[in-house]
């Protein structure tokens, strides 16, 4: 894989920002686009934009086929059983929440438990807290290790046969960690939970394979890997998502309407409420092309390689803390640290000066920020288009930002 | 933009509030309390103030955040300090028209928080230095 090729096909990342050539470390909150998901999106628009399922008009055919499309290129992607299991939505949020409004309001009860995680998105733990109020249910936190990373014996001694919800991220968004989500879901079943995951970092990284993790739902999101934002998908077992009642009701979902009462479409339309993301669909579907040429095993590796390189680069930099795992083993292309004496927000606009684009805060994440004990934390985060010339430049940003705020006091 | 532009940001008279803040602490007694986050970054305040005859007799904040946003509270304290309510709910708009880089009125004393003139040409920072003075507005109208 030769990411200054690949870079090539971005043509949001050759442009100057203050004078400087672009250096994008911003990937784990959206990724680019590649000049093919772009124009995968304006090629709908120009030629086959209608709606879709309900046309018999050629444009509305290719609409339908382009979507349908879509959605057997995500099944594949994941490798799910059928198409029926492949729900869109507008991302890994709505996924999450789907799962959370319908299953786990229909199952759970009092004296039931949803075990979480302590690094968890804010849009995988706030929907189980909403569970929990509304259900009786009690939400556990699974501890974190030093170094940030979950024990499977910590698992066994927090899952409990009163445990219904396992739901703990594929790798973490601020610790870069990638938990062992196959074995944490083999933990759960045992006690006869459902396991769920959030997707959203993992996908655009890693090959994912539902049926070898065994997981139950699985969310992500379609603009962290190259494709538009307002697309993601759920995933869920078949027998799971027959059992349960869509979120939203109206148009598209429906069998037949009655007066007084509705019954909808098979799955997985059912949960497809008004006219769907389509143009968003046929990006997502463009992007997974563009990902499987490249290879998933290809981008990991070459994340892995970048991950182990900015944590040799930025320890140089003096009073920096590095959080999570010390080596890149089990490590995504994330890195957040910060820098003594420097706020986090702060560093990020002395690196913006140079053109180096990093995310300052709390990264959705203030569970996790409250086990760090940091009020924000400064994060970059690589994709396949990223070198280390890029992580060369942080380093040296990062070098120049300690200076410049030594300078100014 | 350069490091010579940062300079029009990080000016040393904020460093100086940053690294020295005047009025850190809690009032204790008949304070009135508010307490602010600005959600999309994780930065925090809380600010405590007395009123007497209409007029502030004490304000000091606690918090955490960036150097704009802990520079800006602590600048924001010293200028309400003996100012009527009337004329410190003035500077917050006087500082708000300042950060959108219109013209502010010119007929209050702004002492050290001219300095913050440079913010708005950072537009992602602007609600990092209007944190502080938000709290005060929704102290006051709360009043």
């Amino acid at each position: 894989m030769n990411a200054r090729e690949i870079r090539q096909l971005f043509p949001i990342l050759d442009q100057e920002v203050n004078g400087h050539p672009l250096v994008y470390l911003d990937s784990g909150a959206t990724s680019q686009k590649p000049i093919q998901v772009i124009e995968a999106v304006e090629n709908y628009y120009r030629k086959n934009n209608s709606n879709v399922h309900r046309g018999v008009h050629t444009l509305g055919t290719r609409a339908t086929d382009g979507y349908e499309g879509a959605r057997e290129k995500v099944r594949k992607f994941i490798n799910a059983k059928s198409t029926e299991e492949i729900i869109f939505t507008r991302g890994t949020t709505t996924s999450l929440n789907t799962v959370a409004a319908s299953y786990a309001r229909a199952n759970l009860h009092e004296g039931d438990e949803i075990v979480i995680s302590y690094m968890e998105h804010h849009s995988n733990v706030i929907p189980w807290q909403q569970v929990a109020k509304q259900t009786g249910a009690t939400l556990k936190y699974l501890p974190l290790q030093e170094d940030g990373t979950i024990s499977l014996e910590d698992v066994r001694a927090t899952v409990t046969n009163n445990t219904k919800i396992v739901s703990v991220t594929l790798v973490s968004n601020v610790l870069g960690v990638i938990n062992p989500i196959k074995e944490i879901a083999q933990i759960a079943h045992a006690k006869g939970a459902v396991m769920v995951v959030d997707g959203a970092q993992g996908t655009p990284h890693m090959k994912v394979d539902v049926q070898n993790l065994d997981c139950d739902f699985l969310g992500f999101s379609g603009h962290k890997m190259c494709g538009p934002t307002g697309i993601g998908a759920l995933y869920g077992k078949k027998q799971l998502l027959e059992n349960m009642e869509p979120v939203e009701f109206g148009g598209e979902m429906i069998d037949f309407v009655g007066l007084y009462e509705s019954t909808w479409k098979e799955l997985p339309w059912k949960f497809e409420g008004g006219t769907p993301i389509i143009a968003g669909a046929i990006g997502l579907g463009a992007a997974i092309d563009f990902l499987e040429e490249i290879g998933l095993e290809e981008i990991e590796a070459h994340e892995h390689k970048l991950a182990a390189y900015a944590l040799e680069r930025l320890s140089e930099v003096e009073g920096m803390t590095i959080f999570g795992p010390k080596t890149a083993a089990n490590r995504a292309g994330i890195v957040t640290f910060n820098i003594d004496d420097v706020h986090p927000h702060d560093v990020a606009t002395v690196l913006d000066a140079e053109g180096i684009a990093i995310r300052a805060g709390h990264h959705c994440a203030q569970p996790l920020m409250k086990w760090l004990k940091q009020s924000a934390t400064a994060r970059a985060s690589f994709y396949l288009y990223n070198t280390e010339e890029d992580i060369d430049k942080l380093a040296a940003g990062l070098v120049k930002t300690k200076e410049y705020f030594s300078d100014v006091f | 933009m350069s490091f010579n532009n940062l300079d029009t940001l990080y000016r040393q008279v904020i460093m100086d509030h940053y690294k020295n803040p005047r009025n850190k602490g809690v009032l204790e007694d008949d304070s009135l309390t508010v307490n602010m986050n600005n959600p999309t970054c994780g930065d925090r305040i809380q600010l405590t103030f007395k009123l007497e005859d209409g007029k502030v007799a004490d304000a000091k904040f606690e918090g955490e955040g960036c150097s704009i946003s802990m520079s800006s509270a602590s600048m924001m304290t010293q200028a309400i300090k003996g100012k009527t309510v009337e004329d410190a709910l003035k500077m917050s708009t006087i500082f708000s028209d300042m950060m959108l880089g219109k013209d502010y009125d010119e007929s209050l004393d702004l002492g050290d928080i001219e300095a913050l003139q440079g913010v708005s040409q950072f537009p992602a920072r602007i609600k990092c230095a209007t944190l502080a003075w938000k709290a005060m507005e929704k102290g006051m109208k709360e009043e």
